[in-house]
Formats: structure tokens, sequence, C-alpha cells
């Protein structure tokens, strides 16, 4: 089979053409020595069957970032037919370069000049002709977002691909570069027409409020806040109808089905498997809600905006603007958070973005919260209270960043693109929405069901006593960990919680619920006759700083491919959580008495 | 002078670029070449990065490596700094 690969700069509008070309039938496919993850397609061209496979937007072919040895690597080991580079016309000035590199390979190469309308608009022409003479390649000029010149792409893909052998890079021709700078101002100064001085674009006008000095901060924090808003108001009808879906279906079908079995094999499918699987569903909505959200503030330019605004204080700890907009993502949920730090080049500063998104109280956990501070605290107290724990988060994370950022070095001098703002279309963000729930489906889905399992098994085994009782694994767990946990106010079945709490936090209040014996809603006031205000808040911090959920770790480890990595990021914050929840307890009480 | 000493609303040539040979090749492929006329549009408080523009890119760049930048020294004023920087 013909194989075509993609390739461009970032912000090129690569993806989008790649989506547009492919439709929706992408996989993840599997590159021999190339550990990062890259989407490839097969699609009819003309008579043939074509792969085309999306390499990772890359500034500079000779450069040292792992993207760009991930391109040098595959171009090296696996044969193409054809390359097909996407340049953004509004920046040929620059992108020339990258196409110029290409083309000393001297494989088969066809130039998409992508966002020309942007380009027109900002009153840059390009003269095709003489750029395609000059290259010695076809170049076509094109829309991909709207579609424009996108049947004429195509038809030059599949005529470019006539008559081609599949050949792969020779190494010695990433070698030599600077020759090529003299090449570059010629082929700029014949071929691009650029207007002497730009009109200010809407962008600037953007910008001189969004950057602003003292609004831009407070603009930007509003902003997340009400994409959060949007999420949840959205989101928490469609999640209580997935649980309303799955609850019917185990009334209606899965019960009655299973009516006839052991009470033991009952409870393992109804309370072990399908509450597994429902957990899995259940963070479904949200997280394509997310995504599709969070989709178009990526695609806007926006965070590369907070990224500017945030990286004077995020420097000093050792991180830079970005891993704070990635934290602020986690104030949502922290699995798309971790995600998200796929754009930060450097391994230290990515893995140190990481370690510290855990800490960001997120919509699981302020559940729990909302719930235990209406049940122990005062009306006029609980808003404190819930705010002294946003504190806390923030104050986790930085002290995090401190102790950690020698062990994790930031080589990585931050030289970022501000793209000009966009709005991104609805194909761009359904696509996206899809791509990222199968990737969580896929990836997180199966460990999250394993755990949930492991929980049942614990807090239902031997299956003669009480679930959660202290005769269960669980009981017996607790009874072990009560020396650790009793000094700081939590007790027996206070930890049992927390077990459960492991796999997710959503679970935690009616994980209390089961303990206690008793439904979701008497609970609040038991709860407030149990527990003490200084015992509840002593577990609420533990709640806030041990390990977010299963789903986190699960990602963790996908996104690191570390195991090492991994386990310092269980057991950091339950030595945090346990230290922090310590001397408040005992300062407390000390205090109190 | 550096790109980092060069005002806001302010524009100059390149004259060089310094630092390892990653981050200028990093430089050359945003554009930052020798000879090219770079802006400060903005720069953040607190000794955060500045905002540049070369040709259409507008970059964002710590002070750190816009001290790696050497600039000729005729300086232009594109705009007044108090009406449009912000």
């Amino acid at each position: 089979m013909k194989r075509i690969a993609l390739l461009g700069m970032p912000n090129t509008g690569k993806s989008t053409f790649f989506n547009r070309l492919t439709g929706a039938v992408a996989r993840v496919g599997n590159w021999p020595g190339i550990t990062v993850e890259l989407l490839d397609a097969r699609i009819l061209l003309g008579a043939e069957m074509v792969e085309v496979v999306d390499l990772p937007g890359i500034y500079n072919l000779h450069g040292y970032s792992e993207d760009e040895q991930v391109v040098r690597h595959f171009l090296e080991h696996n044969p193409v037919n054809l390359l097909c580079v996407v340049a953004n016309a509004a920046q040929l000035d620059r992108q020339l370069s990258l196409v110029l590199q290409l083309r000393e390979l001297g494989l088969p190469m066809v130039l998409l000049l992508n966002m020309m309308d942007e380009a027109k608009r900002l009153g840059i022409a390009v003269e095709q002709e003489k750029l395609e003479k000059a290259l010695g390649v076809p170049v076509i000029p094109l829309s991909a977002k709207h579609g424009q010149g996108f049947p004429w792409a195509k038809g030059m893909l599949e005529k470019s691909l006539l008559g081609t052998q599949a050949q792969s890079a020779d190494p010695a021709k990433f070698a030599h570069d600077d020759e090529l700078e003299h090449e570059l101002e010629k082929l700029v100064s014949e071929t691009v027409h650029t207007p002497i001085q730009m009109t200010p674009t809407l962008t600037c006008r953007i910008d001189r409020t969004l950057l602003h000095p003292w609004l831009g901060l407070p603009l930007f924090l509003l902003s997340m806040y009400l994409l959060f808003e949007a999420v949840y108001t959205v989101g928490t009808p469609l999640q209580d109808g997935v649980e309303w879906l799955l609850g019917l279906a185990k009334q209606s079908l899965i019960e009655p089905a299973l009516a006839g079995t052991s009470p033991a094999l009952q409870s393992f499918l109804l309370e072990g498997v399908y509450n597994g699987v429902g957990t899995v569903l259940s963070f479904l909505p949200i997280i394509v809600l997310f995504f599709l959200f969070m989709g178009v503030v990526e695609d806007s330019g926006y965070l590369s905006r907070a990224a500017f605004l945030m990286d004077a204080f995020m420097g000093r700890l050792g991180l830079d603007g970005r891993s704070f907009v990635m934290q602020l993502m986690g104030f949502g949920c922290n699995v798309p958070a971790l995600m998200g730090t796929r754009v930060m080049r450097s391994r230290g500063l990515r893995l140190l973005t990481m370690l510290i998104i855990p800490f960001s109280l997120c919509s699981a956990r302020l559940q729990v919260f909302v719930f235990l501070t209406t049940a122990v605290f005062s009306p006029q107290t609980a808003p404190f209270v819930l705010f002294s724990l946003y504190v806390m988060s923030f104050f986790a994370a930085f002290l995090t960043a401190l102790l950690y950022r020698r062990k994790l070095p930031n080589s990585e001098p931050l030289l970022l693109e501000l793209p000009p703002y966009r709005l991104p279309t609805a194909r761009q963000m359904v696509n996206r929405g899809w791509h990222e729930a199968k990737h969580f489906v896929r990836d997180a889905g199966g460990f999250i069901l394993l755990g949930v399992v492991a929980v049942w098994f614990l807090t239902h085994y031997p299956f003669s006593a009480t679930p959660a009782g202290a005769d269960t694994l669980a009981g017996q767990i607790a009874g072990w960990m009560a020396p650790l946990f009793a000094p700081l106010g939590i007790d027996n079945l206070m930890s049992i919680a927390l077990l459960f709490g492991f796999v997710a936090k959503e679970v935690v209040v009616g994980a209390l619920a089961v303990i206690y014996g008793t439904s979701e809603g008497a609970l609040a006031g038991i709860i407030a006759t149990q527990l003490t205000w200084i015992e509840a808040y002593s577990f609420m911090l533990f709640v806030l700083i041990y390990t977010p959920c299963l789903s986190t770790i699960a990602v963790m480890k996908q996104e690191s491919k570390s195991w090492l990595f991994t386990f310092v990021a269980v057991v950091w914050p339950l030595t945090l959580a346990w230290l922090v929840s310590f001397i408040f307890y005992q300062v407390a009480t000390r205090l109190a008495a | 002078m550096t790109l980092e000493q060069l005002p806001v609303g302010h524009k100059a040539r390149i004259a060089a670029l310094e630092g390892d040979d990653s981050l200028r090749a990093r430089m050359f492929a945003l554009g930052l070449r020798t000879g090219r006329e770079v802006l400060v549009i903005r720069r953040a408080r607190l000794g955060g990065p500045l905002q540049i523009r070369i040709g259409s890119t507008d970059l964002m760049i710590r002070r750190s490596e816009a001290r790696l930048i050497r600039l000729v020294d005729e300086v232009a004023t594109i705009f007044p700094t108090a009406a449009s920087a912000g």
C-alpha cells in the first residue's frame, strides 16, 4: 500500500486537513521505534488504498525536541511515497524553512498553503506559480477549515502518487542546514509579498484587553470559571441521565437475568463489574464536554495568552506559563489536564506539571467537600471552609513544585507562538470530543473497572461478613491502618471510605452511606453527630491531597510511560496528605482543648 | 543591545543570535533570523516574558532568551508606548 506522510509546523491546520482528508476513520498506529502515538488512516485515493500518517507538528527537521526526533526517526525507518507538507500561508516568511529542509530529503512532495483566507485578510500575497517553480514541487492554496481548494489538493495528492516507489529518508541528508538561510531569504522576497506596515488586526485589539497588565489575569480566571460552569451545567444532567439508564438496565435486564444465581456472584457482577462499567460511563459525558469546550479555548489561541500572563510566577517554581493553564484545567477534571501536558517538550517540565495537577480540587472532590461542609459547618462558615480548601489546593501544588523542581529540571526555553484568535468549526470540535472519548474508554476504562472490582472484593470478602464491615478484608485493612489514621482523627469507618475514594471521589459519599448503613439522604445528620469539625476538616484535607482517582493514575502511567514516576505520583501525595492532616489535627485539637 | 532592552513599541534589526544549537534552530524556525526586524509589543509584569512580532507572527519569549538576541543599534519607534502597549 502506498503511504503519505503529513508534515508541517504547529498551528498550520495540519490536523484539520488530516481530518478532512480521512474523515473519522483515523486510528492510533504502532510504528517501529516510536513511542508517541501517531494517527494514521487508510483512504481511497483514486483507485488505490493509501495510508496517510499524521506526523507531529515540528518547527525544524534538525531540532532536538521529542517531536522532531520522532519525525526524523519515522522518515528514516518507514518508507513513504509522498510527503504532504502543510504550511500557514500567512507565515510563509518562516514556514518555508521547514519546506526547504524537507525538500533536501529528495522525496516526492506536495506543498499545501493553508489558511489562504487568513493571509488575504492580512494583505499577504503569495505568487503560487513562482513558488512552485522555485521549489520544484506542486503548490496548492487551501483553506482546510472551510474546504476551499480541498478537491484540488486531494486530486494533486492522487496525481503525485502515480508511479512512486516508497522510500525512506537518508539520515545523511538531515545534516546540512546553514546554506538554506540564504535560499530562504531569496525565496521569500521573490514569492511572498507582505504589506510594509500591517493594519492593526482584531487580534491586536482583543490582546489589548485580554493581556492587559491588571485585567488580564482576572479576565482569564473568570473565563475559566464560566467554562467549568458550562461543562457542569450541561454535563451533570447528562451524567444523571447515564446513571438513570444504567440503573434502569440493571433493574429491568440484569437483575432478572441473574435471579437464580448465587448471592456472591450477583454481588460481584452488580456491585463490582457493573458499578465499574458505570463509573467509566458516567465519567464520559464530562470528559467529552470538557474536551469540546476546552477545544474551543485551545484552538482560539487564548491558552497561550494565559501562559504569557502567568509565566513570571510559574517560572520561579521551575514550571512555565503553560503549567498554570493545565493546573486550572485540572479544577474541572484532572484527567484531561494530564493529557494536555503533551504540548510540553521538556520531559522534566512535563512530569513536574503532571505531578502538581492532581492537587487541583476537581469537581469530584468538590462533591465530597460540599456534602461534608454543609453537614458539619454552619451556613455562614461553610463557604470559607470551602475557600480554604481551594487555597490549600494551590499551596500543595506550589510546595510540590518547589520540592521537586531540582529532580525534574526544566530545560525548555519558553519561546511560544501567540497565534491569532481563531474560532474552530463544529466539525473540528466533534472530531476532537469523539477521539478523546475513545481514548479515555480504551486506555483508562479497563484500569478503573479493575480497581472497582478490587475494592468490591475487599469490602465483600469473606462473603459471610456484613459488606464493608469490620470482618471484611477492607475492615481488617482499616484495622491495620488504624495506627496511621488515628493521629489524623480519622476512624476505621472513615478510613474505609478513603479506600473507596482511591478509586474515584465520586463514590466517597455513597461509600459513607454504605459504611454507616444508611441512605445518602439521612447521612448528613449522622455525620454531624459522629464527627467534630476538626475531624471532618482533617478528613477533607486528606481527601483533597491524596490520589484523586484511579483514572488519574491510569492516565499518569499512560502519559509518563514510567512506573517509577507513577509510583512517586501516588506515594508523595499520600505522604503530604498524611503530614498536612496530622499537623492540622494535632494543632487544632490542642488549641481547642 | 539585546532584545531584552528594546522598549515596548520599538523595532530593531537582529544582528546575531546566541545560545545553544537547539535553541538557535528553534529561533530560526520561528522566524528569528539575522537581518530580520523585530517589534516589541508588550512586556508581562514582574519580569515576565515579552510579546514580540516578527513578520506576521507574534511570539512570546522569556527575558532570559531575549537576552540572547543581539540587535543592531538603530531603533525605530513604531507606536507610542503609553497609548498602545497596554
